[in-house]
């Protein structure tokens, strides 16, 4: 009986093994086998094992860019948190009408082309561009600010194209929560401060913690905002990546390159959650 | 100083938007009291409840706390604690921190704490459940718990919102006389909401009945039940008949004229020509081939039913109007039918209304 059951659920899912087997798994096997192999003179690979495109990372030049694009990633994810948090929160308090609302306004934005958004962001930023046509106009300053093509545009850039992915994770779970044990922890000599520590927070934590990983694991690889965004002046490993699969036509490094940012990025997921697992009243308070 | 209210409600309104949820509420609670605001749903009971907790803001009106204003207070500064419906439990906290909660928000010496959570966990007789989380509780469970965390602070008044509402009938009863036994010795003012009236009944030492926004009867269970003022207090609470007629001669004992035909006596001095409903328990009636008290109330047996311990009988009168009846005795002299008679005590029945 169970042993039936059992089968007949593997047959359904059957397709996504195959799915996930073909455009996941081998793939990425593929790039696990030519990150130790030498490239080929012209493009493409020999088959000649080595663990020189590992040994090559050593080099500090590509262990500053690894630390630039952590920067970058936990830089963004913070970013998202301290604004996507409080905006959540609030939508979490309008009336239901008004909360749907808000909610499609902020997944309207995904039917567009993320480039075309980009190009937006740059058409307000540049420097014969919106902002600062408006603020010379005005008269508060003389000479257009620099407000594209520097490191602050990148993260304004990153912050813009993953912040929904916080606010929508950390709404789902501001929303679920019960405020009836919000409103018990007033009633037991609370301030709302400590309320929201100790109660709201902790409460919320799984959205905050899926919410940071979904913005922190795209935001290590994305390279088009701060080629777009940062004139390509801060090489991130994305572009990094980039650069050595299609201009350098290094696939072998591109490859390890690809598995080392793999490896970071899972190792900071599990530190992560082992982290935010303990969020017991005692630690916050 | 004795007899100092404990808590004073002072003419409180409430309005959610156009809703007027409270229509000006005034009650005084002394301290010790077990009081029951009873009331159907909606009638703004929970609503009264949060407005003396500090949760809600009274529209207009005055809460006082030992004679002191608290209205502009929030909850967390309010001498006050709360059961909450569904318990509100921190769900990320095991019992004992879920108790402790708001000693340690106080920065209370851990032995300090740690003693009183284990007294009060024998109190609720939950002792050795400190590492379970709420998630690992009995509905009863959960209750129990939640009375020692609201009683932590040794608070002047405990609020309860149907703190019974999700249980099931046999342990509603047990816990109706834990709760009761728990008031009793700590002598700590209870302000319980139910619309259970047996609930309200058994417990309170003064019920309130609620309605609508307002009060409809404030007074101890045998003056709501014996003695309804208003025809919604008699019919809220327990099986009411309700007799309209005229008063006919005024005297020691009030004649009236029903409409649905025949003569009664009420137990008030009453003018002749006033229109009055009548409210007599269905266990108070009893009915024969001759009547007594002096009645003249013709009806005829429409059918009996057992209802296991009791036999309930309806009746209808003249006028077509059918009342209730409950007898003891299993067993009915008159059969379907029969011609009989209607007739109570007096002292029995109550004029709920007059015009």
């Amino acid at each position: 009986m169970q042993k039936e059951k059992k089968s007949r659920i593997s047959l359904t899912v059957w397709p996504f093994y195959i799915w996930t087997a073909l455009f996941v798994a081998l793939p990425m096997v593929y790039v696990v086998v030519i990150s130790f192999l030498q490239r080929g003179a012209t493009w493409g690979v020999t088959a000649q094992f080595t663990l020189d495109n590992y040994l090559k990372m050593i080099d500090p030049m590509y262990g500053a860019i690894f630390l630039e694009a952590l920067y970058v990633a936990v830089l963004t994810t913070l970013i998202t948190f301290l604004v996507g948090y409080p905006f959540a929160y609030y939508v979490c308090k309008l009336p239901a009408r008004l909360r749907s609302l808000v909610i499609l306004l902020l997944m309207a934005p995904f039917w567009i082309n993320s480039l075309c958004r980009l190009n937006g962001w740059m058409i307000l930023l540049k420097s014969n561009g919106v902002i600062n046509s408006i603020l010379q106009a005005l008269g508060i300053v003389d000479e257009p600010l620099k407000l594209l093509y520097n490191f602050g545009a990148v993260i304004v850039g990153m912050v813009y194209a993953l912040a929904p992915f916080m606010i929508l994770s950390c709404y789902n779970s501001i929303e679920k929560m019960d405020w009836a044990v919000v409103e018990a922890s007033r009633d037991l000599g609370a301030s709302p401060f400590k309320a929201f520590l100790t109660v709201t927070l902790p409460l919320t934590m799984p959205g905050i913690v899926a919410g940071c990983v979904l913005v922190f694991v795209p935001s290590v690889g994305l390279f088009f905002i701060s080629d777009l965004m940062g004139g390509a002046k801060t090489v991130l490993i994305g572009n990094l990546i980039r650069t050595e699969m299609t201009t350098a036509r290094n696939w072998p490094f591109g490859a390890a390159l690809s598995m080392m940012m793999l490896v970071v990025t899972i190792g900071i997921i599990w530190v992560y959650k082992k982290v935010s697992g303990s969020n017991s009243l005692g630690d916050l308070m | 100083m004795e007899n100092q209210p404990v808590l004073r409600l002072d003419d409180i309104y409430k309005d959610f938007g156009e809703t007027k949820v409270l229509k000006g509420i005034s009650l005084d609670i002394l301290p010790g009291e077990f009081i029951t605001l009873l009331g159907p749903s909606g009638c703004g009971k929970t609503t009264t409840l949060r407005i003396i907790a500090g949760l809600e803001t009274a529209t207009r009106g005055r809460v006082l706390i030992d004679g002191q204003d608290v209205s502009s207070l929030p909850p967390e500064k309010r001498p006050v604690n709360t059961v909450f419906q569904n318990y509100a439990l921190f769900p990320h906290m095991n019992v004992y921190n879920n108790i402790a909660y708001a000693l340690t928000l106080r920065r209370e010496k851990k032995e300090v704490i740690r003693e009183k959570v284990t007294r009060l966990l024998e109190l609720v007789q939950l002792p050795g459940f400190e590492k379970r989380m709420p998630s690992q509780l009995s509905g009863g469970q959960r209750q129990r718990v939640a009375i020692a965390r609201a009683l932590v602070l040794e608070p002047k008044i405990l609020l309860l919102d149907e703190p019974l509402g999700a249980l099931d009938l046999q342990l509603r009863r047990q816990m109706q006389v834990e709760l009761k036994t728990l008031q009793e010795k700590l002598k700590t003012t209870f302000i319980y909401i139910t619309h259970d009236q047996e609930e309200a009944l058994n417990m309170s030492t003064r019920i309130a009945v609620m309605n609508e926004g307002h009060f409809e009867q404030v007074g101890t269970p045998e003056e709501i039940y014996e003695h309804p003022v208003t025809r919604f207090a008699a019919s809220f609470i327990g099986q009411a008949n309700i007799l309209e007629g005229v008063v006919e001669e005024k005297g020691e004992k009030s004649r009236v004229k029903l409409d649905q035909g025949g003569v009664i006596y009420v137990n008030e001095q009453i003018d002749a020509g006033v229109r009055v409903a009548v409210s007599v328990r269905a266990e108070r009636i009893d009915y024969a081939a001759a009547s007594g008290f002096g009645f003249q109330v013709p009806g005829v047996i429409e059918r009996h039913s057992y209802i296991g311990g009791v036999l309930r009988t309806t009746i209808k009168l003249t006028g077509g109007q059918e009342i209730l009846i409950t007898g003891a005795n299993p067993i009915s002299d008159y059969p379907d039918g029969a011609a009989i008679q209607v007739f109570w005590d007096p002292n029995t029945a109550a004029v709920v209304e007059r015009s």
